[in-house]
C-alpha cells in the first residue's frame, strides 16, 4: 500500500489546516500615531473591543488548537493596559508571541523584561531609514521614538528584534540604509506591501513604488534578500523571474486569517471589510468554529481559479497576486493584482472608474488627524466673453 | 549549523528524536512542525512521515521508526530524504548513547 | 525562462504548480517534507 502522493501545498491548503499557521490579532485600534497608510485605519479604541478576559478565552483557544504563533498589533498593542498580562498569560499557555508596535512604551526596563523571554518576537515599524521620509508617513517624532526604542532592546541584549519597512515610492531607494540600521542594532530587516487597505486606500496612488521601482525592489532582494524578511509580501513579483522565499500565495482564509480588536474574524488582515468577514470569535463555537466553518473560509479554501490570469506565462509564479490589493482597487479577484508586473493591472485600473473602489470600513482613524490634504490647483481663467454664462465656456478637459 | 551531511548520508540506523524546541501538530495531509528556536516550519506531508517521526524516540533507530510505521520498502528512500531534510534544519537530532 | 534567481535562497522549497507535475511526481522523487520560514506568509506582521 503505498502512501499518498504529496501533493503540493497549495492543494493540501483546500482541505482546510486544522489552525491558521500565520494568525493576526490585532488588540485594539487605540494608537497614538495617525500613519497616513494605516491598514486597520486605527487612532480611535472601538467601545467593544474584546475584555482582558476574553482575550485570555481567545488564548485558550489557540492554545487547544495548538497555533504555534499568533502576530499581535493593532493600533498600538502595548497602549492597551492590559497587555503586558496578556502577553504572559501567552507565553504561560505555550502560544508564541510577535507583536508588532511603533516603540511608543518600550523603555529600557520595558526592554529588559522582553530580553528574558524564549517565547517573545518584537518588531518595531518603521518607514523611513531618515527622520524626514519615516515622519511624513508616520508622524513627527515617530523615527527618534522607534530608534530609541531600538536602542533599548539592543542595550538589553534583545537581539533578535526586526526592523519592518512598508515599502513605499519614498522609501525604496533606501533599501541599503535601512539595511544598514538593522546592521548596527544586529537585528533583521523585514521589508512588506504597501497595500491599499485602510487609510492606505487615500494614498496608495501617490504611494505605491512605480513599475520601474519595483523591478528594483525586486533586483535586490534578489541580490540582497538572503537574510530579509518579506513576509511572502511580494510573490506578485515573480513575474520578473523565480519567486522568492516564502509559499508564495495568497494565504486568506487558508493559511492565515485576523482577529480584530472587537473580535471579528477577517480571512486577511488587509481584508477588513465586510465582504471578508468570516464570524465573530463571540459567537458559539469560538474562533474555532470560525477557522473551521465559516462559509467565507469554506469558500476560500475551494481550488481558486485563476481567471484571467490563468494564461499569462507568470502565473504559476504571481498565481495572479494579493487579493486586498485588487479588491480595495475595485478591480475584480479573478484578474490581475493592480501592480501586476506585466502591466495587466495598470491597464485594468485604467478601464475601471476610480468610483468602483470600496471604501474600506470601519474607520477608528483620530477625528483631529482628519485626511491628508487632497492637493487642488484652482484654475484661474479669463472669461471666454462678459456675455457667456456657460461655466464651462472655453474649459478643455485635461489629458492624463 | 547542524553537523549532518549530504542526504544520502542520513544515517538510518542512529537513535534519532524530535528536538526539545520542536511542537508537532497533525493535520489531515500529515503534520506541521515549529521550532520555536529557529522559527522555521516544515509541512510533514504524510500521516505516515508523521507516525515515523512521533516514534523515532521511542525507537532503536530511525530504520525501525520506518518500519513500525510500515514504510514500503521502495519508499523507503524517500522518507530518508525527508529525515535527512528534517535533520539538517534541525527539527529532529540523534539521541545521545543512552 | 531566465536561470531562476532566487536558486541562491535555502530557505524553503517553491511551491509545484498544482496539477502540473503531480502524476510525474509519483514516479519522480516524492518530497515528502517543505519548509517554509513562519516569516514566509502573507499576513501583517
Amino acid at each position: 500500500m503505498t502512501t499518498t502522493t504529496a501533493l503540493p501545498l497549495v492543494e493540501q491548503f483546500q482541505y482546510g489546516l486544522a489552525a491558521p499557521i500565520c494568525l493576526t490579532w490585532e488588540l485594539t485600534y487605540a494608537c497614538n500615531l495617525s500613519c497616513v497608510h494605516c491598514l486597520s485605519s486605527s487612532g480611535r479604541r472601538d467601545p467593544g473591543e474584546l475584555s482582558t478576559a476574553e482575550c485570555k478565552a481567545v488564548i485558550d483557544e489557540l492554545e487547544r488548537m495548538q497555533v504555534f504563533y499568533v502576530n499581535i498589533g493593532g493600533g498600538e498593542p502595548t497602549v492597551r493596559p492590559d497587555f503586558w498580562e496578556l502577553l504572559d498569560y501567552a507565553a504561560e499557555h505555550g502560544v508564541g508571541v510577535k507583536f508588532s508596535t511603533n516603540g511608543v512604551k518600550i523603555t529600557a526596563d520595558v526592554a529588559r523584561r522582553l530580553a528574558g523571554s524564549d517565547y517573545v518576537d518584537v518588531q518595531i515599524s518603521l518607514d523611513g531609514a531618515t527622520a524626514a521620509v519615516n515622519d511624513a508617513v508616520r508622524g513627527a517624532g515617530s523615527y527618534a521614538m522607534a530608534l530609541r526604542a531600538m536602542q533599548n532592546l539592543a542595550d538589553a541584549g534583545f537581539a533578535g528584534f526586526k526592523i519592518s519597512v512598508v515599502i513605499t515610492r519614498h522609501n525604496v531607494g533606501q533599501l541599503d540604509a535601512f539595511q544598514a540600521i538593522a546592521d548596527r542594532f544586529g537585528t533583521q530587516l523585514r521589508i512588506t506591501r504597501l497595500r491599499p487597505s485602510g487609510r492606505g486606500a487615500g494614498v496608495w496612488d501617490e504611494l505605491h513604488p512605480t513599475a520601474a521601482q519595483q523591478r528594483q525592489l525586486y533586483d535586490w532582494l534578489v541580490s540582497h534578500g538572503g537574510n530579509v524578511l518579506t513576509g511572502d509580501s511580494f510573490f506578485h513579483l515573480s513575474g520578473y523571474g523565480g519567486s522568492l522565499p516564502g509559499l508564495n500565495l495568497c494565504g486568506a482564509g487558508r493559511v492565515v486569517c485576523l482577529i480584530d480588536p472587537v473580535g471579528d474574524v477577517y480571512a486577511c488582515p488587509f481584508a477588513i471589510h465586510p465582504s471578508f468577514l468570516a464570524g465573530n470569535v463571540r459567537d458559539s463555537g469560538g474562533f474555532t468554529r470560525v477557522w473551521q466553518h465559516s462559509g467565507l473560509f469554506t469558500e476560500l479554501r475551494r481550488p481558486q481559479a485563476g481567471g484571467a490570469c490563468e494564461s499569462c506565462s507568470a502565473f504559476d509564479g504571481c498565481r495572479g497576486g494579493c487579493m486586498a490589493a485588487k479588491f480595495f482597487t475595485g478591480l475584480p479577484l479573478d484578474g490581475p493584482d493592480p501592480e501586476c508586473v506585466k502591466g495587466h493591472g495598470e491597464r485594468a485600473l485604467a478601464t475601471a472608474g476610480a468610483s468602483s473602489a470600496p471604501r474600506p470600513s470601519p474607520d477608528h482613524s483620530h477625528r483631529s488627524a482628519g485626511r491628508r490634504p487632497v492637493p487642488i490647483t484652482l484654475a484661474r481663467r479669463p472669461p471666454v466673453s462678459a456675455c457667456n454664462a456657460d461655466p464651462l465656456a472655453g474649459f478643455t478637459a485635461p489629458g492624463r | 549549523m547542524p553537523a549532518e551531511g549530504p542526504p544520502e548520508q542520513f544515517d538510518l540506523d542512529a537513535a534519532w528524536q524530535l528536538a526539545a524546541q520542536v511542537k508537532v501538530r497533525p493535520e489531515r495531509f500529515g503534520a506541521l512542525l515549529y521550532h520555536f528556536g529557529t522559527r522555521q516550519l516544515s509541512f510533514l506531508k504524510s500521516r505516515t512521515l508523521l507516525a515515523v517521526v512521533s516514534s523515532l524516540a521511542a525507537q532503536q533507530s530511525a530504520r525501525a521508526a520506518c518500519a513500525a510505521a510500515d514504510v514500503p520498502a521502495g519508499e523507503l528512500a524517500s522518507y530518508r530524504r525527508a529525515l535527512a531534510t528534517l535533520a539538517a534544519s534541525q527539527m529532529i537530532c540523534k539521541r545521545e548513547a543512552a | 525562462m531566465a536561470d531562476d534567481p532566487a536558486a541562491g535562497f535555502t530557505d524553503g522549497t517553491s511551491e509545484a504548480p498544482p496539477g502540473d507535475a503531480v502524476a510525474e511526481d509519483v514516479l519522480a522523487e516524492d518530497v515528502l517534507v517543505e519548509e517554509v520560514s513562519i516569516d514566509g506568509m502573507c499576513g501583517v506582521y
